[in-house]
């Protein structure tokens, strides 16, 4: 869907992204980490012409992206940023209908749209379409900015840091929203973060920047197993990696016939969750069930051995 | 009854502010001569305290209502209260100056003038004083001001239509020359704003260009700087040349009014007073539009021209109008100085009145012009505050 | 503009004072805007005691407009003065409405003609930027620094003197600054009431249509409003400084 060919943007004679080719599948999350400076943001921004590339190329579905004019490509990609960028003297729903009039949509169209975004983001429309975001939520605007960048269908969704100033409860709140959007409209999404698990979590795969150098571009499994240099290493943190890697996996593969005590644990459930459940419980080994039904049960022996290095 | 009983009409203790309101009014009204009567124009005058320049029922209905009003002045009495209290009083000095003037005018005297003296004026100051802080503690919203300063005008106009006042001096001076006042006052509005119109139609467009290269702009508001330098005197003066040169020198000129004398090098010298507060508005307006909101802009695909309309100036809207407010006011004030080099205004009768030592053809000339710059800025403050409505909480 | 190299204010300042001194040696450069042969260097008067008496009454009404509204400031941002504030600050808002013309126009009647009248109009209209400015600069300070100041045992003189008149002091020293440039130029007006300023010239060339003496004057007092700017503006970013303010 999106390839980057050995690009690069220089700044007054400083290299801040160098030589990044990378490719982003269609339908699926790539998350870019790093510090600060990396030049992470940098090489979203060249993505939707924010900023040009100093040398190599972007394509968008095989079509070099210097083919359209800016304000075009733009209003064909979603673009989502931390402090959400809300027009503060426009409505919940102007602020929505942005890009659909930019596109000429007729009213009607827009309207319904804005209504089945505002409820998809569990948004009472009539009590929410004629606030000005001063009166909305921090979590609130968060989405209504995310909601905005989603109004035209677009089909790739550019997102910097759009979680950073939410606290913890309402981030993950926010990120399961997004999984659940981007499964519904297979939308193809590249999200900028600083923070490693937030990478994790919702990247099908992770690119790891450093110093404006692309260092390691791979799923999050492979990524924990394997960081490519000790830089990755450091950004994954040393101490709990068993555990991330645990959140990762989910206990469906792992069921074994047999019986176990206790309530069941659904099959959905991650192995870091099904672990901890086994050890607060005082249980060797778990049922496990779908939709009611028992499947089996799972072993602790079986969720340790989830943990190890791959 | 706890501490919390604002919602009572009297609360016990003194308000410090209310007190010297008060006091200030007894002392005008009490120590000080309320009119001066003189037997002509230019003479000296001779000062009246209150209980003898109005007539006697004017004399008891004035000391009732300070009687009852200074109270709920200096106590801590609720704001509407003290308000009433204060406006009460301000509108019986208005009444009384009027009826002054008719106690102490003879029945056919042509010549002899009856004026406000220091404690009328100073009794004025401390009720309109008294008035503003009324209000100020209740907060009026901007159609509720409007509304106001629409009722005051109002009732003054009414006052001076009915002949309420002709027999005060500054309307004795204005009977001889109602004519040239109507025509005077037009040229001194006409001046100012379109002094002011122009200067938004130049100045706004001039910043919005010069702001995003960085030279241009430091050029543009650094020579804007030098001009307010100038004393409006000189500057009136010095485009006198200039403007005959062009009036006569460049064909058609003279047909729009181009030429050394009249309102010409006023219009040019207030229009360069505008230029910088104009310039300078706009530029921090535009600066004050946060940058996620701006990155935004672009990140949805807005052109350059669809960001600065839709985004960028209504966002600067509430700065811009603000900067106009006060080049407005400035520029009420300036067009007097149009009065020295001909340019016609109220200043013609300000500087009359100077050069003949008549103090009330000065008032002619002064207060008009004071009470068009203040009505400008109660107007246009409330003209920025309903422009800041939609955006009025900036999200941080 | 005040950010031009200090030798071009050196220049600006040497030539003013050369001109002031010597006035004579720049009759040639005035010459073409004197109409006939009318001498085209006002001299009625010596253009510097205009000038010093100009600066005399601008300093002399700037001064004791600061000493007043500072101490309004102080006493309108102590506790006992919070009822007052909001009303002080739509007192110097709507008072800065009245035009300096007018307000020198009606102190005549009062006052009669001469410097009074005019010392009066200007120390009027400089306390309103001043007590303005001083207001914000006073008010706006960080709450958790006046906090920090009473939890180190500072009584309240010392946190007045110590912490919130020299933090404010920027803010203070950009009024007098509004209110001596302001000064200069309205006090040129007081020359219509027979005060001995600058205003002289210009009002001698505007009664005689003598173009140079409207420029003389107009220019010398453009000189000195720019460098008065440019030295207060020297001295706040100095302030600003001290303060810990980044200039």
């Amino acid at each position: 869907m999106i390839d980057l060919a050995q690009v690069s943007r220089v700044f007054e004679g400083r290299t801040v992204v160098a030589d990044v080719t990378l490719r982003v599948e269609a339908g699926t999350i790539l998350t870019v980490v790093g510090t600060s400076g990396s030049g992470k943001t940098t090489l979203l921004r060249m993505i939707n012409r924010l900023i040009e590339p100093s040398t190599g190329t972007i394509q968008i579905a095989g079509r070099d992206i210097r083919d359209v004019p800016p304000h075009l490509l733009r209003r064909g990609i979603g673009y989502a940023i931390q402090g959400h960028g809300l027009f503060p003297h426009r409505t919940v729903a102007e602020n929505i209908a942005v890009v659909p009039k930019l596109l000429d949509w007729d009213r009607g169209r827009i309207a319904a749209r804005v209504d089945e975004l505002l409820s998809l983001f569990n948004l009472d429309p009539a009590a929410y379409r004629d606030r000005l975001p001063a009166a909305l939520s921090g979590g609130e605007q968060q989405r209504i900015g995310v909601a905005r960048a989603l109004a035209a269908e677009p089909p790739i969704l550019l997102m910097d840091e759009p979680f950073g100033a939410l606290d913890p409860i309402i981030r993950g709140r926010a990120q399961e929203d997004l999984r659940t959007i981007q499964q519904r409209y297979n939308t193809t999404i590249v999200l900028v973060t600083h923070d490693m698990d937030e990478a994790l979590h919702l990247g099908h795969r992770i690119a790891v920047m450093d110093a404006g150098r692309l260092v390691q571009e791979a799923p999050p499994a492979d990524l924990l197993g394997a960081p490519a240099t000790a830089f990755v290493g450091t950004l994954l943190g040393s101490g709990d990696r068993a555990f991330q890697l645990m959140a990762l996996r989910v206990v469906d593969d792992l069921v074994e016939p047999g019986p176990a005590p206790g309530p069941p644990i659904p099959a959905g459930t991650s192995v870091r969750a099904a672990l901890a459940e086994s050890l607060w419980s005082r249980r060797p080994a778990l049922p496990v069930s779908r939709d009611g039904v028992i499947l089996g049960r799972v072993t602790r022996a079986a969720l340790e051995a989830q943990g190890g290095r791959p | 009854m706890g501490g919390h009983s604002a919602t009572g009409l009297l609360r016990p203790g003194v308000d410090p502010l209310g007190s010297a309101f008060a006091a200030l009014l007894g002392l005008s009204l009490l120590a000080l001569p309320l009119m001066t009567t003189r037997p002509n124009r230019i003479a000296a005058g001779t000062g009246l305290t209150a209980w003898s320049a109005l007539p006697s029922g004017a004399v008891l209905l004035l000391g009732g209502v300070v009687a009852l009003g200074l109270p709920l002045l200096a106590l801590r009495a609720a704001p509407p209260l003290r308000l009433a209290a204060a406006a009460a009083i301000l509108l019986l000095l208005g009444l009384s100056a009027g009826w002054a003037a008719d106690h102490l005018t003879l029945p056919g005297d042509r010549y002899g003038r009856v004026s406000p003296d220091a404690g009328w004026w100073l009794a004025f100051a401390t009720a309109a004083l008294a008035v503003g802080d009324g209000l100020a503690r209740l907060r009026p919203g901007p159609i509720l001001r409007i509304a106001l300063l629409a009722l005051l005008v109002g009732a003054t106009g009414l006052a001076l239509r009915t002949g309420f006042w002709n027999n005060l001096s500054v309307l004795r001076e204005y009977a001889s020359r109602s004519d040239t006042f109507g025509r005077e006052l037009r040229t001194h509005a006409v001046l100012a704003l379109t002094s002011v119109a122009a200067a938004a139609a130049l100045g706004i467009p001039a910043a919005i260009l010069a702001r995003p290269v960085p030279a241009l702009r430091t050029g543009l508001l650094a020579t804007l700087n030098v001009v307010q330098t100038i004393p409006s005197m000189a500057l009136f003066g010095m485009l006198i040349a200039p403007l005959a040169w062009i009036g006569r020198a460049v064909p058609g000129a003279a047909a729009l009014g181009i030429a050394g004398i009249g309102a010409a090098p006023a219009f040019v010298a207030l229009l360069a007073y505008a230029l910088l507060p104009v310039a300078a508005a706009t530029v921090a307006g535009l600066d004050a539009v946060p940058w996620p909101v701006r990155d935004a802009a672009r990140g949805v695909g807005m052109t350059a021209r669809q960001r600065l309309l839709q985004v960028e100036l209504p966002l600067a809207l509430p700065a811009i109008l603000t900067g106009i407010r006060i080049v407005l006011v400035q520029n009420i004030g300036l067009a007097v100085i149009a009065g020295l080099v001909g340019g016609g205004g109220l200043g013609v009768f300000v500087f009359q009145g100077i050069s003949q030592n008549a103090g009330d053809l000065v008032l002619l000339g002064a207060l008009p012009t004071v009470a068009m710059a203040t009505g400008a800025a109660v107007l246009l403050d409330a003209v920025v505050d309903l422009s800041r409505g939609r955006a009025a909480e900036r999200v941080p | 503009m005040s950010r031009a190299p200090p030798l071009a204010w050196a220049a600006l300042l040497a030539l003013l004072g050369v001109f002031l001194v010597a006035p004579g040696r720049f009759a040639p450069l005035f010459q073409p805007f004197a109409p006939g042969d009318t001498p085209p260097i006002y001299a009625q008067t010596p253009l510097l005691t205009l000038a010093v008496n100009h600066l005399l009454l601008v300093a002399a009404a700037t001064l004791t407009a600061a000493a007043i509204a500072v101490g309004l400031a102080v006493a309108a941002t102590r506790p006992a003065g919070r009822d007052v504030l909001p009303f002080a600050r739509s007192v110097a808002r709507i008072g800065q409405t009245f035009p300096p013309v007018a307000v020198l126009a009606l102190a005549v009647p009062i006052f009669g003609f001469g410097a009074v009248p005019t010392l009066i109009a200007l120390v009027l209209y400089g306390l309103l930027p001043i007590f303005e400015t001083a207001l914000t600069g006073l008010d706006g300070l960080d709450p958790a620094l006046m906090e920090a100041a009473r939890g180190m045992g500072m009584t309240d003189r010392q946190r007045l003197l110590r912490v919130e008149l020299p933090l404010a002091l920027p803010m203070i020293l950009s009024g007098i600054r509004l209110a001596a440039v302001i000064g200069l130029a309205t006090a040129t007006i007081g020359s219509t009431v027979a005060a001995s300023t600058l205003g002289e010239v210009i009002i001698s060339g505007l009664l005689t249509g003598n173009t140079a003496y409207v420029l003389q004057g107009g220019l010398v007092v453009s000189a000195l409003a720019l460098l008065i700017d440019a030295g207060f503006r020297h001295v706040e970013r100095g302030a600003a400084r001290r303060a810990g303010f980044r200039s």
